[in-house]
């Protein structure tokens, strides 16, 4: 069975600027996959083209057959897009945005309003359906955000980044409302910077960084290439200087790389409960203070770092 | 095509849902009418009609069509609403206008007759002698009661002076008269014409109640126009920023990888402004027709000067938003534009005291051409009288989208 989107050596430049990269990849009907990377690395450009919004400088991209360069209305109609924004009409109701942008699909009559009903009751916003948009919360606006991009049963659905600024309990709900739409078949291209969110949803991943697909494959592939190595995450006080501490840090012996991320300091090591001990010494040597510690598995998180010699949420 | 009238219903939607649109849209003009009316006395039960405008005719023509001109100002049907006064001494006559004892003075000059209707035996003159009308600038709405009388006599001798020089030379051709008779039967011809140009009945405005009362004419007729075209401008501008505003949160890159063309977006936005703004205008007519019994006039050239109008507004607003790049640039260049547009056309100022430059600047906003269509149907006229502002209404409107659609082209703006 032929992918449902096949992206081949795609480039977008903005002038002197190059987004992305040449990238290639390809999706399989039913797949989750994630675009995992930190921002500005070329997630939403790569999006944007691939949903038709931006002419690629060079490259291809087909879906469900149709080019996205030659056959745009065809691609159109195949796509979903919930797009990093809340792109919605905050004086109309939920409903009222639905009915819109369900007529934009092509939608009308009965079929849409049955249709519309599913959605509400989908993003369990029916009671509420009658309040403009500009009443809800930010977690409830994402959940119309997304609504809107379900309603004609898109077969490939791309959302970018919809958990951005959200507040768990909603984030947790997106979450498993994306493992339920591709419980019915649909496929989803998910792009993110959150490891955790592509480790749980996807079935394949691609990292991309300064608009490079660096690697791809499952997560079990992507964490083979750091080895066995875990992560030793310490989060220091705001007053202290992390980067003292992680110069100290990649002087013990078997740490692989140390990282600073704001006030964290992750360091990749062979064991991470062995490397504990001599961290922290070297941080009380140092006089700096260690607020709490997390020792992960190998994880994506292990495998950028590795990739880039940088955090993920650099 | 469904999806232009779907865009632009949404748009109307979201229009009639913005609190703040509303207060300019509606509020504001509606207010703003309501002052200048108190201020200039039209809710004063005594001046709720214009009646006995002051009026001063020389008559220095010997001819058929002077003494018909004074004869028309004279007759029973305008006896309330005009108060001539007849004198021989043109500088007086000025002088009593520049004296505010007059709204206006009318000059006949000598051989204003002949030069239409030449004497027996004489030819007629390259030249027609022009009759002079001499404003008072501190009485518009009289003046222009006077001058809608005044070019409906003018009309109606002109049209006798062409229908005569057809008739005759029809008549000439058809072999029923000899060429020496045309000089005669032109004559009487026009003098038929002038005792007809004299008549009443040929010259008789709209609204003349059946009891032969006043004219009802409301000075709110006369500003509430101005009023609502000054702020229609606000409106088309305020429409077209919402394409700019859909831009930046993310709502028009939603459209466009929906199944709709760029072309399709602009052209639903354009319906939309439209539609909003022929909305906002019906909406101040009803509303002061019913409040106010305002005499708009013939209420389908009422419908068809309104459309005419947003139409070329909404030219305008498109335009602005071609131009700029941020909701906050179409706001500022549409509340400068709204301003200067309701200056030329009169909302403000009175057009007829204004320089010749100042009012074919004037002619370049809507609001001009509007004003002089909406006070020609108050003043009875029709649908064919307005004929020349909606063309150029309609024209305005269409040369403003060909130059909006080029430079929203040049930038990309609806494009992938």
């Amino acid at each position: 069975m032929p992918p449902i989107l096949e992206v081949k050596g795609l480039v977008k430049k903005y002038g002197d600027f190059t987004a992305v990269k040449g990238i290639s990849f390809d999706i399989q009907e039913g797949e989750i996959f994630s675009l995992l990377g930190p921002n500005g690395a070329g997630k939403t450009t790569t999006i944007s083209v691939l949903s038709t919004l931006y002419i690629p400088t060079s490259g291809e991209a087909v879906i469900g057959g149709h080019s996205v360069t030659k056959e745009p209305m065809a691609v159109r109609s195949l796509i979903g897009v919930i797009p990093q924004e809340i792109a919605l009409y905050d004086d109309l109701t939920a409903r009222e945005n639905l009915v819109f942008w369900g007529q934009m699909y092509g939608l009308s009559g009965k079929s849409l309003n049955t249709r519309i009903d599913e959605v509400l009751e989908q993003i369990g916003l029916t009671g509420k359906a009658k309040q403009r948009v500009k009443t809800y919360s930010g977690g409830m606006k994402r959940r119309v955000n997304i609504g809107v991009g379900l309603l004609h049963k898109p077969r490939l659905l791309f959302m970018d980044e919809p958990t951005v600024g959200i507040d768990p309990q909603s984030r947790r709900a997106i979450l498993d409302s994306v493992k339920e739409l591709n419980r019915q078949g649909m496929t989803v291209l998910y792009t993110t910077h959150y490891m955790e969110e592509a480790a749980e949803l996807s079935d394949r991943v691609g990292i991309i960084d300064h608009g490079e697909l660096i690697a791809l494959g499952t997560q079990a592939e992507l964490t083979k290439q750091v080895g066995e190595m875990e992560t030793l995450i310490l989060h220091v006080d705001e007053s202290e200087d992390p980067e003292r501490l992680a110069a100290a840090i990649r002087t013990l012996s078997g740490v692989k790389k140390a990282d600073v991320t704001d006030h964290t300091v992750t360091v990749i090591v062979p064991e991470a409960e062995e490397a504990l001990a001599p961290a922290v010494t070297k941080a009380n040597e140092l006089g700096i203070k260690i607020r709490s510690v997390d020792m992960r598995e190998p994880n994506l998180e292990a495998v950028f770092l590795h990739l880039t010699g940088r955090a993920l949420r650099d | 095509m469904r999806k232009l009238f779907l865009i632009g219903l949404k748009d109307l939607k979201l229009a009639f849902r913005d609190k703040a649109a509303l207060i300019f849209m509606l509020l504001a003009p509606f207010l703003l009418t309501l002052g200048l009316g108190a201020v200039t006395g039209s809710f004063s039960s005594g001046s709720s009609s214009i009646r006995d405008i002051p009026v001063v005719i020389v008559n220095q023509d010997d001819g058929q069509l002077g003494n018909a001109l004074v004869e028309l100002f004279q007759s029973n049907d305008l006896a309330t609403l005009v108060e001539p006064t007849v004198i021989d001494d043109s500088a007086a006559a000025r002088q009593m206008v520049d004296d505010n004892e007059a709204a206006a003075a009318i000059i006949v000059p000598a051989g204003f007759a002949d030069s239409i209707i030449p004497q027996q035996g004489q030819t007629a003159s390259a030249e027609v002698v022009q009759v002079e009308l001499y404003a008072n600038p501190t009485a518009p709405t009289s003046v222009s009661v006077i001058k809608t009388i005044l070019d409906e006599y003018i009309n109606q001798v002109e049209v006798g002076r062409v229908g005569g020089q057809v008739a005759v030379t029809g008549l000439i051709t058809s072999g029923r008269i000899q060429v020496q008779d045309a000089a005669a039967m032109g004559q009487a011809l026009g003098v038929s014409q002038a005792n007809q140009a004299g008549q009443s009945t040929s010259i008789t405005l709209k609204n003349v109640t059946p009891s032969g009362e006043a004219v009802k004419f409301n000075m709110l007729a006369l500003l509430a126009p101005g009023m609502a075209l000054m702020f229609l401008m606000y409106t088309t501008s305020n429409g077209g920023r919402s394409l700019l505003t859909e831009r930046n949160q993310g709502t028009l890159p939603r459209l466009l990888v929906s199944p709709t063309t760029g072309v399709q977006v602009l052209g639903g936005k354009v319906v939309g402004i439209f539609l909003t703004g022929a909305a906002q205008m019906l909406i101040l007519i009803l509303s002061t027709t019913l409040l106010f019994q305002l005499q708009w006039g013939d209420p389908l050239a009422v419908l068809v000067l309104v459309l005419a109008a947003v139409f070329g507004a909404t030219g305008w607003g498109m335009l602005i938003t071609a131009m700029v790049k941020t909701p906050g640039q179409v706001s500022a260049i549409g509340s400068a534009i709204m301003l200067t547009f309701g200056i030329l056309g009169g909302t403000f100022v009175n057009l007829e005291a204004m320089s010749d430059w100042f009012r074919v600047t004037a002619k370049i906003s809507p609001n001009a051409w509007g004003v002089d269509g909406f006070t020609t149907l108050a003043l009875g006229g029709t649908l064919t009288d307005i004929l020349t502002p909606v063309f150029a209404l309609l024209i305005m409107g269409a040369l403003l989208f060909a130059v909006a659609v080029f430079l929203f082209n040049r930038r990309g703006m609806m494009k992938r």
